[in-house]
């Protein structure tokens, strides 16, 4: 239960470290953030690393800000920053601490990085189903510039990314809801902190009481989370009531190739599904009765 | 590559300077070179919460960092906790509410508790046993370490905002 031998590399810069990393990316080099699930797995030896090259050290690193009409969030965030409901405008402040709070456990809040989570790229990884609901922008960094990748470009299937080896994520912008949209966020899982079997996350823009824009996304469902357009379909134009809400369920059920394991089959998680999309859809119509009647 | 890397760091209000290699975890390096052997080890992988420390303020897991990275860290472990001659407030509270048997997992539970409380003094009782959540027990059934917290939990939320006023 000790990881294996590393040498350990503390950059000055995050121009640095790209290429400190480009000089070792080959070698089996790995840049080190919360080092939250990089660490037990090492620690289990299912990762290996040549060299760590640890960002921690570096300032500046881990303070959201606004920047136009976008939250920019360096990548040493730490999950726990997102505690605070004001670490970002309203309505998305809200959203970010509800669902910060569905992380693993407190004491790995203090350390996890939000450019950790996306690298990491769980299935059931809170931060990515984040990006991917609000069509997020991923920052990399190399050695020859900055790139940028679109949240639905950034999954290469189960914990794989499209980022390169000698690439550093140094920051994802999401785009700020707007003031009005009310979102809901519903996440399951058998005990408290565990992996979510199943989670929805949805925005929802209402004029003259009809749904004018929705965005729903998944995720613990398949390989990655994403939008499912076929849901958010069912909802335009209609009211925010109980029959658009069961058909935007039953569209995505229809819609998605959920995962098997040992546990919990595909059918169990397309079920899932249904259940998780009609309480995050639930959570968000409630939200909207409260802004139409704040008393 | 297994190169000894000299590091300073204070523990408990104390200067260390010890050298470990890269692969070192802080909850060894506290265990082996410190000599605090209070923090113990569990699972080694992030899961039990039994090397639970602070560091510069924040509850951690010990095991998921290495000691090179506390380099000018502030650690607080379980042997900083009691005042001279006595016990914390929490201490006292996990005797009285026999919030421990075997005793493996109780530094990591004092660690999280004070350490959560000590960041967030504001957390309701119920977010503070979400909080106990993050450790593993295996011989109280969790009951009696909620009742040890919420009952200590006043106090430490005073001195939390008594030292910070």
């Amino acid at each position: 239960m000790k990881p294996a031998p590393f040498t350990y590399y503390r950059p000055t810069s995050l121009e640095d470290a790209a290429q400190r990393l480009r000089d070792g990316a080959d070698d089996g080099a790995l840049i080190l953030a919360g080092g939250q699930s990089l660490v037990p797995m090492m620690a289990l030896r299912v990762a290996y690393a040549t060299e760590l090259i640890d960002l921690n050290a570096l300032d500046g690193l881990d303070r959201p800000r606004v920047e136009g009409d976008s939250l920019v969030i360096p990548t040493l965030t730490r999950h726990a920053t997102f505690h605070d409901a004001r670490a970002a405008p309203a309505p998305l402040g809200d959203l970010l601490a509800c669902v910060a709070a569905h992380i693993a456990h407190y004491p790995i809040r203090q350390r996890g990085t939000f450019g950790g989570s996306l690298s990491h790229a769980d299935p059931s990884s809170e931060w990515c189903l984040v990006t991917a609901t609000l069509d997020g922008t991923v920052c990399l960094l190399s050695a020859d510039g900055p790139r940028e990748v679109a949240a639905r470009d950034w999954s290469d299937g189960p914990m794989s990314t499209t980022r390169d080896p000698d690439e550093i994520l140094t920051e994802v912008r999401l785009p700020l809801p707007e003031a009005s949209a009310s979102w809901g966020f519903y996440e399951f899982n058998r005990r408290a902190g565990d992996f979510a079997l199943g989670m929805a996350l949805c925005v929802i823009d209402l004029q003259d009481d009809r749904i004018t824009a929705a965005r729903i996304g998944i995720g613990g469902i398949e390989d990655h989370p994403r939008r499912l357009p076929e849901a958010e379909a069912a909802l335009i134009g209609r009211a925010f009531d109980a029959a658009a809400m069961a058909a935007a369920a039953e569209a995505a059920m229809r819609a998605v190739d959920p995962m098997e394991d040992a546990t919990t089959s595909a059918e169990y998680r397309r079920d899932l599904t249904g259940t998780v999309i009609t309480r995050a859809l639930e959570a968000a119509r409630l939200r909207t009765l409260a802004l139409a009647d704040p008393a | 590559m297994s190169d000894k890397t000299t590091i300073t760091l204070t523990v408990n209000g104390v200067p260390r300077t010890i050298a470990c290699v890269p692969r070192k975890t802080l909850a060894d390096a506290l265990r082996e070179d410190c000599r605090l052997t209070g923090t113990h080890v569990g699972c080694e992988h992030g899961v039990c919460g039994a090397c639970t420390v602070m560091v510069n303020g924040a509850p951690v897991r010990s095991c998921l960092m290495f000691a090179v990275q506390a380099e000018g860290a502030e650690v607080r472990t379980v042997e900083g906790l009691a005042p001279e001659g006595g016990l914390s407030v929490l201490q006292q509270a996990f005797i009285d509410h026999h919030a421990l048997q075997c005793g493996f997992c109780t530094p990591g539970f004092l660690m999280l508790i004070t350490g959560a409380l000590q960041k967030d003094p504001d957390m309701s009782d119920e977010e503070l046993t979400e909080v106990l959540s993050s450790n593993l027990c295996r011989c109280t059934g969790y009951r009696n370490i909620v009742r040890a917290a919420l009952a200590a939990a006043p106090a430490i939320r005073a001195s939390v905002r008594e030292t910070a006023a």
